[in-house]
């Protein structure tokens, strides 16, 4: 079985960590995965703008580049939902024929989490990360691609976390791509709404699979200096005793972290 | 779509704005919302079919659309043969025209209201005025709205936005202006406020003649009309008045008289979390001996047809107008119904409004955008509108409108750029290189908290991540 | 171009993707969901499930035996403190036996608005009721009367028999004639209007009660299966 890495261009520019997380969490478990270099973008940011025509040569250039894999896996919900769900649209858009019928026969695109549970079959992946946590289940992870329990079910088994609910946490965090930047008000109204929530959960890190709504969120938990870290789940996922994330909190004192959270920035 | 009422609205983020700094506002919509999200998540749990009832509306809505010219035609006969009178409008002027008509030649100067979008979406109550009828509301909510001369702000409960302490405060200031005044010492007691509207508009509908209304469905097969509503108001329209004039978008058909068991399931509970709404009336028609002995049915075009023919916008037509979509969304309940700067608010207003009346001003092309597409919408959605989908596919139509300017918008050159740095790899990772380069000078321990121009939007209330050293292609280069 | 040409054509126009010889039945309708049979939650008796739910809404109901009607009747009326009712042509007379003849008003001729709005209240029938949600359906049968009768008046009495009863609002519909004005009512009157939070009362009648007829079985009458 080929299985491609798609590191999307968000991640590959500005979360490359998420990026080697998920390489050596694969080949932990056993994968030999690849990295076209040829692959660039999705075309999200362009089709959810209303850019569809720009939005085709991105749809065009993966299709190509991923032609020949078993399987795609990629870090990120809204990338992969945007392949399955839009790719055949923008082929379809675009009245090129083969392009449709490439879409059609691409492999499919799976998302992280997706992959471990559905194709590989694990749920505990042997990782260790002492540290408190919550999980956002993104819109795009929970609604477009429905992968339900499938991130905490892979969170419960990491050994030493400490798994804290999230309150509301269905509830969108207001990125929503370039709505982030051409409704900020609102935008960021909602983003405060979910950064009470994450500081009512208590946890120190703030987990999901898109580094876009981590790095919203992730931006008012910065700027309001509340020392909540956040994380991908490929970084958890891929964390062991011997290597842990570099942006994790430091390691607890005692057997088990129970720093609260407002505690934990003074490092 | 002739919007009266909100023509001159500024574009959907700064009209948010507004909103956003109004608290009050702000407290009452997240109450409101947080009330119903719960109890239509409980009315709907009680369902194991809910999935297969949503799936049959949704295809019910399509043949109905997909054969509408047909069962118009079936709606005229059947409504014809009943007794009724069925008039065409072909936009709001012609529908205001033929009910203002009707109502002059009954020689009457008052009506009574059923709550109705189509006839807020026309602005009857306007010109009605400006004919010298009055038109009295009396819905609870759309009484408090009429009372208070504000603007609709939700498809169910348009006084969403008003508290009770408000509505209290609005009664006794307004209601001796139309008749009945509030009783002395009125409490903010939800009971006494619904009491209150009772006394006032009792003497309305014991002497009102003729009434005007809308409906959730007309049957075509048999001609029936169904209003669903709770307190009784609308039955007393439909049934004390010896006049009764419906004004019904052509989208409101639905085949067949055994489609309605679908859709009264689907609305009640998706609507106020009610398992059957407290009153349904139907009827076909005039009826020998009870209620109205004249009926006039007036199908509205308005738009309807335009939309209907976008393929894939055309799904905002199986609408049920349940407001469900509003409830569960975030951007709703922060923003407000009157930041959309139509009668329909929300995310079905956002992709109904720009192609009822298109997407020439600029709130209506800014009404695409307010929606971070999160799908919560379209999940709660009882005749499954796909309103992300038709939320982007609307965006596009707003960008190549755009394509015609002969100057570009920054946003068009930016896309334009994007595009050709993310069509080949060597071009992104130049790109990257200079940013890595940027952010080291930029980052304070890994974060940005200024960035410059249209970026500055983001930074204004959140840190950015300073671009790391090294890309992950880059690292994946030097170490395979 | 008259307006109804002029909007049939502009359908037809928008229709444009649709084939010409595509009839309303090609576009599929799965009706899969529940035609009712069995309720979908709750307790299994269809006359204790439509009580139940009847309740939740605010209106009280009361099972009663055949024998029992008359006098359930004449003391729901009396404990209302209702002066008179209107009962309507057709309702059964042994239902109504046991209330004083000076308080019945009929409705013969037409009762004017005005003394709808200030008599005690109303006691009818139904044409059928859903017990899945709590409603009864008035189709201004025998012992219904016109619809003003059962919403100007603040109080209503109604009588219902247990095989009157259905599980779902399919089976309601497909019992029901929709030539005739038909009314669901679901408890008594209510607004969500403020706070989106449900209150009882407004226009309609503000007090609901229900007498539901349910004869406990005839172990004599009734026949074993084998």
């Amino acid at each position: 079985m080929r299985i491609a890495l798609f590191i999307t261009c968000f991640n590959d520019t500005l979360f490359p960590a998420t990026g080697r997380a998920t390489v050596r969490l694969l080949e932990r478990l056993g994968c030999e995965v690849e990295f076209p270099q040829e692959q660039t973008c999705c075309g999200q940011m362009h089709f959810n703008t209303g850019y569809q025509r720009e939005c085709e040569p991105l749809v065009r250039r993966f299709t190509e580049v991923f032609a020949d894999y078993d399987a795609v896996v990629t870090p990120s919900g809204s990338c992969a939902a945007m392949v399955r769900e839009y790719h055949g649209r923008v082929a379809e858009l675009s009245g090129d024929a083969r392009l449709s019928a490439a879409a059609q026969s691409a492999p499919k695109v799976y998302e992280l989490s997706e992959f471990l549970v559905d194709v590989l079959g694990v749920t505990d992946v042997g990782a260790y990360f002492p540290h408190r946590v919550t999980y956002h289940p993104t819109c795009h992870s929970l609604r477009m691609l429905g992968v339900g329990e499938r991130p905490l079910a892979l969170l419960r088994a990491v050994r030493g976390i400490d798994l804290v609910e999230l309150p509301a946490a269905d509830q969108c965090c207001g990125f929503g791509g370039t709505f982030a930047m051409k409704n900020a008000d609102t935008s960021v109204a909602m983003c405060a709404d979910k950064v009470a929530h994450v500081l009512q959960s208590g946890a120190e890190v703030l987990c999901a699979g898109d580094n876009s709504c981590l790095m919203h969120i992730g931006g008012v938990l910065s700027r309001l200096r509340t020392g909540v870290r956040t994380l991908h789940l490929a970084e958890i996922l891929a964390s062991t005793e011997e290597q842990p994330p570099a942006d994790a909190p430091p390691p607890p004192s005692g057997s088990r972290c129970t720093t609260p959270a407002a505690e934990v920035k003074s490092r | 779509m002739n919007d009266t009422t909100f023509l001159g609205m500024p574009a959907f983020p700064s009209a948010a704005k507004s909103a956003l700094d109004n608290a009050q506002l702000r407290r009452n919509l997240a109450h409101a919302t947080d009330t119903i999200r719960g109890k239509r998540a409980h009315a709907v749990g009680e369902l194991d079919d809910w999935e297969e009832l949503r799936e049959a509306g949704r295809a019910i809505k399509e043949r109905t659309l997909r054969h509408l010219d047909r069962y118009l035609i079936q709606v005229e006969e059947r409504v014809t043969a009943a007794g009724g009178h069925v008039h065409w409008a072909r936009d709001a002027e012609e529908a205001r025209r033929i009910v203002i008509d009707l109502v002059q030649a009954t020689g009457e100067r008052e009506v009574v209201k059923v709550k109705s979008m189509a006839t807020q979406e026309i602005g009857l109550n306007e010109a009605l005025a400006d004919a010298g009828i009055s038109a009295y509301e009396t819905d609870l909510a759309e009484l408090i709205v009429q009372l208070g001369q504000d603007h609709p702000s939700h498809i169910l409960v348009p006084a969403i936005h008003r508290n009770r302490a408000e509505i209290r405060d609005i009664f006794v200031r307004a209601m001796g202006d139309y008749g009945t005044a509030a009783p002395a010492g009125l409490s903010d007691d939800p009971h006494a406020l619904a009491e209150a509207a009772r006394r006032h508009l009792r003497e309305k509908f014991l002497r009102a003649k003729v009434a005007v209304s809308g409906a959730n469905f007309l049957v075509a097969e048999t001609g029936t009309a169904v209003v669903v509503e709770s307190e009784g108001n609308g039955r007393m329209c439909l049934t004390l008045p010896d006049t009764l004039i419906s004004v019904v978008g052509i989208e409101k058909v639905v085949p067949t008289w055994r489609d309605l068991e679908v859709f009264l399931q689907l609305l009640p509970r998706s609507s106020t979390g009610e398992r059957m709404n407290p009153y349904t009336s139907t009827w076909t028609g005039t009826a020998a001996d009870d209620g109205p002995s004249t009926f006039h049915l007036v199908l509205l075009d308005a738009g309807r047809t335009d939309t209907l023919a976008d393929p894939i916008g055309r799904q905002a037509l199986n609408c049920i107008r349940c407001s469900a979509c509003l409830n569960v969304c975030p951007v709703y309940e922060r923003a407000g119904g009157h930041a959309y700067g139509s009668v329909y608010p929300g995310p079905i207003g956002a992709i109904l409004t720009p192609q009822l009346r298109g997407t020439t001003s600029a709130v209506d092309r800014s009404l695409p955008y307010a929606s971070t597409l999160c799908g919560a919408c379209y999940e709660v959605c009882p005749v499954k509108i796909n309103i992300p989908e038709v939320l982007v596919h609307l965006r596009a139509r707003v960008v190549d409108d755009s394509r015609r300017r002969r100057i570009p918008t920054p946003e068009k050159l930016a896309m334009s750029a994007a595009r050709w740095v993310l069509s080949h790899p060597s071009r992104l990772a130049a790109v990257q290189r200079a940013g890595s380069a940027a952010g080291r000078l930029a980052g304070r321990r890994g974060r940005i908290s200024r960035l410059p121009g249209p970026l500055s939007a983001w930074t204004e209330t959140r840190d950015a991540p300073a671009p790391p050293t090294e890309t992950f292609r880059a690292w994946w280069r030097r170490n395979r | 171009m008259n307006a109804r040409d002029d909007v049939l054509a502009r359908v037809r126009r928008a229709l444009a993707d649709v084939p010409d010889d595509e009839r309303p039945q090609d576009v599929p309708v799965d009706r899969r969901y529940s035609a009712g049979g069995t309720p979908p939650a709750g307790p299994p008796d269809l006359v204790q499930l439509l009580a139940e739910r009847l309740t939740d809404y605010g209106a009280s109901v009361r099972p009663v035996t055949s024998d029992e009607v008359a006098a359930a009747v004449a003391q729901a009326v009396s404990a209302r403190g209702a002066h008179s009712v209107v009962v309507p042509r057709g309702f059964p007379p042994q239902w109504q036996a046991a209330l004083a003849a000076e308080r019945v008003l009929t409705d013969e001729p037409r009762l004017p608005v005005e003394q709808l709005d200030r008599i005690g209240g109303v006691v009818t029938t139904v044409a059928t009721a859903i017990a899945a949600t709590g409603t009864l359906v008035l189709d201004c049968g025998p012992g219904q009367g016109r619809r003003a009768l059962t919403l100007v008046p603040d109080y209503h009495l109604c009588v219902v028999r247990a095989e009157q009863i259905v599980a779902s609002v399919p089976e309601a519909l497909a019992r029901l004639a929709p030539v005739r004005p038909l009314t669901f009512i679901s408890g008594p009157s209510a607004t969500s209007d403020i706070e989106l939070d449900r209150v009882e009362g407004v226009h309609g009648p503000r007090t609901l009660q229900v007498l539901v007829i349910s004869d406990p079985p005839n172990p004599l009458g009734t026949p074993l299966e084998s």
